[in-house]
């Protein structure tokens, strides 16, 4: 099977989702839409799944509320009992609203981060890596659409032309 | 057009009922006199258990000496207090021991009636929080919440007869009828220094003519707001909707300044010796979230009656969104109010948090529970903040939660450790309850309950998140 793909270009969002419900509907294959910026519904339209990160989120809180008593707790109580302000220094539970701060901003910190780097994993992102994106046109007002080239390539044209693509090009990624 | 059931009218009437009855019998079972008083505590030991098992955990650093002298200070005003309710004629130890019985006496005297202040500006404060939350989204231009202005101007609708009940309230007080404001009382003033420099605010004709000021000033942008948003249903043009943003903007400024003094005035005089600068906040996260989620209450209600059919459940995400949020904020400010005090633990400041944790540790703790940490993991998915069940769940925990906010914060200077959730807290709280849903449904079946005439309905109706 030749591995050949059509990026059809257009130039407006509603005209964009437009696009990719007749696509679907004519049941050809989305390879990957490229957007200037995020388009709203767009996930649901090329019925992508929901994202998941809300959950790590959760748990990376949870660890970083976890580090930071742990952290605090060895700090001030166990290592060196420090007297501030007259609170009582022996005792975690006693001392606990001082320490309040900290957790919110270790709890913060943790989910904030682990899932920036998260995201990155997932998305196969790191520092100098090559961009894929194929039409720089798409980081600035652009919209493409990357469609599969099945058995029907003229009709599939057609089907682009119809729903308002300003450009078409036959790209074949074997080269 | 919606139209109230007589089942659900003959519902409210009988709460109130049931409400008034144990009001009633709240007052009545009120001791007149020291003996009596004396005589009641004896019998049924009100409030020893929470005081008893509250001194191991509170971690309040009760043994540290700032904490205590603060203790000792706090006994001595409040015997002061009392004694100047009594002749003077007494030996030193003999008036010790009738200051207690006379303490009491009042703390008794004032429990049906802190009851009914606190179940009042509970209800006045849910109206008031709506019509700031209705006030945003009108200066705001909002789009989302446009088929909910109808059920937000049902709920305002109890500002006037909310605000009137407090205002005689405080009338009642500045007459001597109650001691729920000891700097009303000028053999208290005479003995007070502290009190005594903030006579030229705290005295009672100032403090009427400051709760008028605010209440017609609440009320009139409410009649204002309502009269344009009825006009602008049959309207050709938008005037009467950009009318409405003006006062709206207008109102929001007048809003947060008379809000927070009223916070000091209706709330924080109660206890005159205490203060703390961001109590205006405070109360304000308090009565924000009350009226963001008895919208989310009254809106899930009326689309389950058949009405409303265009609110979908991105606006019940939205307002869940909402008491998810605030709930948060109320937090924030009551732990920022709180740990100050806490840390610098200076006597005249701290004895506030003394008193809560020691006497009130079940109501003071539990509200945090129930107002944070409830919707904090309950709403925290966004597929819970969709279901109705979720929302009406949540939210009846949060407005009881908030019931007890404002008890925690009435309470402890008006009954002392007297307290308990008697027959005229519930009652309190039923009347009251009775006579806002009333007011409320009633309010409701005035107008359509789509208010079609708004530029944004279009935006409202295809809302979706």
């Amino acid at each position: 099977m030749s591995n050949k793909v059509i990026h059809a270009l257009y130039d407006d969002d509603d005209v964009l989702l437009k696009a990719v419900k007749s696509i679907k509907e004519e049941k050809h294959h989305i390879e990957e839409v490229y957007t200037p910026f995020p388009v709203h519904g767009l996930d649901k339209v090329l019925g992508l799944d929901e994202t998941r990160i809300a959950i790590m989120s959760f748990i990376y809180g949870c660890i970083g509320f976890l580090v930071a008593v742990l952290m605090i707790n060895y700090i001030m109580i166990v290592d060196w009992p420090q007297n501030i302000g007259g609170k009582p220094s022996f005792s975690f539970l006693e001392n606990m609203p001082a320490f309040v701060p900290v957790m919110f901003e270790m709890t913060v910190f943790f989910a904030a981060h682990l899932m920036v780097i998260t995201f990155y994993l997932r998305s196969k992102l790191w520092p100098f890596k090559e961009a894929e994106n194929p039409n720089p046109l798409t980081t600035d007002d652009k919209f493409l659409v990357e469609v599969a080239v099945g058995k029907n390539e003229k009709q599939l044209t057609a089907l682009l032309k119809k729903t308002g693509a300003i450009d078409i090009a036959l790209i074949d990624k074997d080269h | 057009m919606y139209t109230l059931p007589s089942r659900l009218k003959i519902t409210f009437i009988v709460l109130m009922m049931i409400g008034a009855a144990g009001l009633g019998v709240g007052f009545l079972s009120a001791p007149s006199t020291v003996a009596e008083a004396q005589a009641m505590v004896a019998d049924a030991h009100y409030g020893e258990e929470s005081h008893g098992e509250s001194h191991g955990e509170t971690g309040a650093s009760s043994h540290d000496s700032h904490a205590e002298t603060a203790h000792a200070e706090q006994a001595d005003t409040s015997h002061e207090t009392s004694s100047s309710h009594q002749a003077g004629s007494h030996g030193e130890a003999a008036a010790h021991e009738d200051n207690h019985g006379e303490h009491l006496l009042h703390q008794l005297q004032n429990k049906p009636w802190a009851a009914l202040y606190v179940a009042a500006f509970f209800f006045m404060m849910i109206a008031l929080g709506t019509l700031a939350f209705y006030a945003i989204q009108r200066a705001a231009q909002a789009g989302w919440s446009i088929l909910l202005y109808r059920v937000m101007e049902g709920i305002t609708a109890y500002l006037l007869p909310g605000t009137l009940v407090v205002f005689t309230l405080l009338v009642l007080s500045g007459m001597h009828w109650n001691h729920l404001f000891i700097w009303m009382d000028p053999e208290v003033v005479a003995h007070d220094k502290i009190i005594q420099g903030k006579v030229a605010y705290l005295n009672v004709p100032f403090f009427l003519v400051r709760a008028i000021f605010y209440i017609f000033g609440w009320n009139l942008y409410r009649f204002l707001s309502r009269k344009f948003s009825l006009a602008q249903d049959e309207a050709k043009d938008i005037s009467n909707h950009k009318k409405n943003f003006r006062w709206s903007a207008g109102f929001l400024v007048f809003f947060i300044v008379t809000e927070s003094m009223m916070s000091w005035d209706w709330i924080m005089s109660v206890d005159p010796h205490w203060f703390s600068t961001l109590f205006g906040w405070y109360v304000f996260a308090s009565m924000f979230v009350s009226g963001i989620t008895v919208i989310a209450l009254v809106t899930i209600y009326l689309k389950s009656k058949g009405y409303l059919p265009e609110v979908n459940d991105s606006h019940i995400h939205d307002l869940g969104k909402f008491i998810f949020g605030v709930s948060i904020f109320w937090t924030y400010l009551w732990f920022s109010q709180f740990m100050l005090i806490w840390y610098s633990n200076i006597p005249e400041e701290v004895t506030y948090f003394m008193t809560r944790i020691e006497d009130y540790n079940l109501p003071f703790f539990g509200m945090l529970v129930m107002n944070f940490l409830f919707p904090l993991l309950v709403l925290m998915n966004s597929d819970y903040k969709r279901s109705n069940y979720i929302i009406i769940g949540v939210g009846i925990v949060v407005i009881l939660g908030h019931y007890i906010d404002v008890f925690n914060m009435i309470m402890p200077s008006a009954v002392g450790d007297q307290w308990f959730i008697g027959l005229s807290e519930i009652g309190g709280f039923l009347f009251f309850l009775g006579l806002f849903l009333w007011v409320v449904f009633s309010a409701l079946t005035k107008a359509p309950l789509i208010a079609k005439g708004d530029p944004y309905m279009g935006e409202s109706e295809r809302y979706h998140y």
